[in-house]
């Protein structure tokens, strides 16, 4: 039972953050049926520029609380990450909105080619280890533990989780973007600054990418210029599972992930006895990605085309 | 048809150029291409830039010295080229190498990539001496331009298995490898000498060299309680794994080999480092016969010394020590001469058996007291 609680644990965090990053997929896809490959490189932005300014913060003034330096990491960089996107936008997708839509996918992997080695020549090709600041704090639930930073992983997700519903089904930038992803050329007639809220999207889901790269370097301790690819890949896998387009359906699809990987790399092994091994965690992941799609091509929950947003 | 007349051209252009590859004439001094090949992006590529200055230093010293061989004036030149620790690059890269010309080869760092690059040498009759790689397979396979400087994973996998048995006291051992031919052929040695000494292996888990996430393994193998975890990988994961084994309050021993036997390992793991033990083939650096000498002109040329440019700065002497006694820097006529190796280095004495492989080498185990990596103790390999 204990192991069952902390893998259930380790699957909702690591699903938590794949949900946040899954969102910004979503979002952008949602609105411009464009998966924008570079997103995972904005989440791993986003965790090297907090962790500088917590290094740096770390350093200059030690005796700072450790969740002071952490937010002070993340209020740069949001705003470091939500220009990336909108400049990212601005120049490699908006020239290319009415192009076929191959030439946008390409850019987008272009995109993150370069923000790779842009990361890798600014901040080296070494891990970059995150400083001890944060609170060590470890609570036992029926013998299960989870950490203070575990904690607040699941707690900042769910809460930005909340208010980005929120904000797409009580605000007018909210509607706006509903409209959009309904029909561009109608929004647009009925007076909607389309580019606007393009980049609106893009700005949001670069906020939600900078907070999951922070959690994700805090959580594992460490950051590194490859570490987007991969998240980014299980995002978007993620995205896809859930229903690409649907807010809900990246949530969904996110926590989903997370527990698959978690349950399956802990229980294949004595499940089948030892002949699969812990070396499949990512095959009955995708496994589990392939059969969903089988059935429902759309995703879980992509089925309702008008209502993505 | 066009394409048989460019192949036409081309085998027309590359005799008029004397097949372009041979090493160039430098006035009456000859310039002689030495390869180094190791991982200079990605996660390794800290590992990588060290066998890459290690090489280049013992050269830069050679050069300065003056080498003669054949009566000629010879410039030894450095090619380093990035394998990426992939297998699929390192023969990429090994071909590469052939192409330009080189007479020997420093490399790869990871077995991964040393093993199928090694056969691109051997059919070109490359000589190689790898620094770092430690598979048994590499060696394995016969081929006679095979060689490494370094205790392979037999012989390390034996004493670390041994060790944890007999010395640290573990009766329930649960083994984690990252699917690498280095990680999985030390895990498998480890398995194998854990339970010959009476050990019982509970758990046998898998992960990757890109991952970080160790949660779900870490949390399967918690529920077995073993008094110890051993891990077969390197440092990047290392890391991360021991803070999740005190994330989730697990008490058991860590026990790693030497891709997990850096300073990185303890500056990534922070405070969660202490207490880990970890092995690395041959002698602790200021217990090498020119350790402090080496760690004194290396650092201020370098700076911090990862792991393994010691054996690769041993590795250039050793085959430029062989082109020596065979006066050529011909690799067919040099190649004999490596198996004679007996060189006194930075790192040891140095001999190969039949096979290329280190002989006797010796294994040091470490553990991570104060946040510094402090000698256990030294033992010998060899049956």
């Amino acid at each position: 039972m204990d192991i069952f609680l902390q893998q259930l644990i380790n699957g909702l965090v690591l699903g938590s953050v794949y949900a946040l990053v899954a969102l910004g997929y979503t979002m952008v896809y949602g609105i411009l049926e464009l998966i924008n490959f570079a997103h995972g490189e904005i989440t791993m932005m986003g965790a090297m520029v907090a962790l500088s300014v917590i290094g740096a913060l770390a350093l200059a003034a030690p005796g700072l609380p450790g969740v002071l330096v952490l937010a002070s990491g993340l209020v740069v960089a949001i705003p470091v990450c939500v220009a990336l996107g909108l400049l990212i936008e601005r120049v490699a997708y908006r020239p290319l909105r009415h192009a076929p839509r191959l030439a946008p996918l390409i850019t987008a992997i272009g995109v993150s080619i370069i923000l790779q080695n842009v990361a890798m020549l600014i901040w080296g090709k070494q891990y970059i280890p995150f400083p001890a600041i944060l609170p060590q704090g470890r609570h036992t639930l029926y013998g299960a533990s989870i950490t203070d930073v575990q904690i607040a992983i699941l707690l900042l997700a769910t809460g930005i989780m909340l208010l980005l519903i929120l904000m797409v089904q009580k605000t007018r930038l909210g509607r706006a973007m509903r409209a959009t992803a309904q029909s561009r050329q109608v929004a647009s007639l009925m007076g909607v600054d389309v580019n606007r809220v393009i980049a609106a999207t893009f700005a949001i889901g670069s906020a939600l990418a900078a907070v999951a790269g922070v959690m994700v370097s805090a959580y594992y301790g460490l950051a590194h210029y490859y570490m987007g690819f991969l998240l980014g890949l299980k995002a978007f896998s993620a995205a896809v599972l859930g229903g690409i387009g649907n807010l809900g359906g990246a949530m969904l699809g996110g926590l989903l992930l997370g527990l698959i990987e978690s349950f399956g790399a802990g229980y294949i092994g004595d499940l089948t006895g030892g002949f699969l091994g812990s070396n499949y965690q990512d095959v009955f992941a995708f496994f589990v990605l392939i059969a969903v799609l089988v059935f429902r091509p759309s995703g879980l929950l992509g089925a309702r085309v008008v209502e993505r947003a | 048809m066009t394409g048989q007349r460019l192949a036409w051209v081309m085998a027309a252009a590359m005799l008029v150029a004397g097949c372009g590859d041979k090493p160039q004439q430098n006035g009456d001094s000859q310039v002689v291409l030495i390869g180094q090949a190791s991982p200079l992006t990605g996660p390794q590529a800290h590992l990588g830039k060290d066998n890459e200055n290690g090489a280049r230093m013992a050269l830069d010293e050679i050069n300065a010295a003056g080498l003669t061989l054949g009566g000629k004036k010879v410039v030894l030149e450095m090619r380093s080229e990035d394998d990426a620790a992939d297998p699929k690059t390192a023969t990429t890269v090994a071909q590469k190498l052939v192409d330009e010309g080189v007479v020997g080869v420093i490399g790869h760092l990871n077995s991964g990539a040393t093993i199928p690059a090694s056969k691109i040498y051997f059919d070109n009759g490359i000589p190689q001496i790898s620094p770092s790689a430690t598979a048994v397979a590499y060696t394995a396979s016969g081929f006679k331009t095979a060689f490494r400087v370094m205790t392979n994973d037999a012989q390390q996998g034996i004493v670390l298995g041994d060790y944890a048995v007999t010395k640290l006291g573990a009766k329930r051992i649960a083994i984690i490898d990252d699917r690498t031919a280095y990680g999985q052929g030390l895990a498998d040695e480890v398995e194998k000498a854990a339970k010959a000494a009476g050990g019982d292996v509970v758990a046998r888990e898998y992960t990757s060299d890109r991952s970080t996430d160790f949660m779900a393994i870490l949390t399967s193998i918690k529920g077995k309680s073993p008094d110890l975890v051993f891990f077969g990988g390197m440092d990047p994961q290392a890391a991360p794994m021991i803070k999740q084994m005190k994330q989730l309050g697990m008490k058991a021993k860590f026990l790693g080999g030497d891709g997990a036997q850096t300073p990185n390992f303890i500056e990534l793991a922070g405070a969660a480092a202490e207490g880990a033990m970890a092995s690395n083939p041959g002698l602790p650096l200021d217990a090498m016969p020119g350790g402090s000498a080496f760690k004194a002109k290396f650092e201020a040329k370098y700076g911090q010394i990862q792991n393994y440019s010691p054996y690769a700065y041993d590795a250039m002497h050793v085959l430029i020590a062989a082109m020596k006694r065979a006066d050529s820097s011909d690799p067919a006529k040099y190649l004999a001469e490596l198996p004679k190796t007996d060189y006194q280095g930075v790192t040891g004495h140095i001999r190969f058996d039949v096979k290329g492989d280190l002989a006797g080498g010796a294994v040091t185990l470490y553990q991570v007291k104060n946040g510094k990596w402090q000698t256990l103790e030294t033992v010998q390999s060899g049956k």
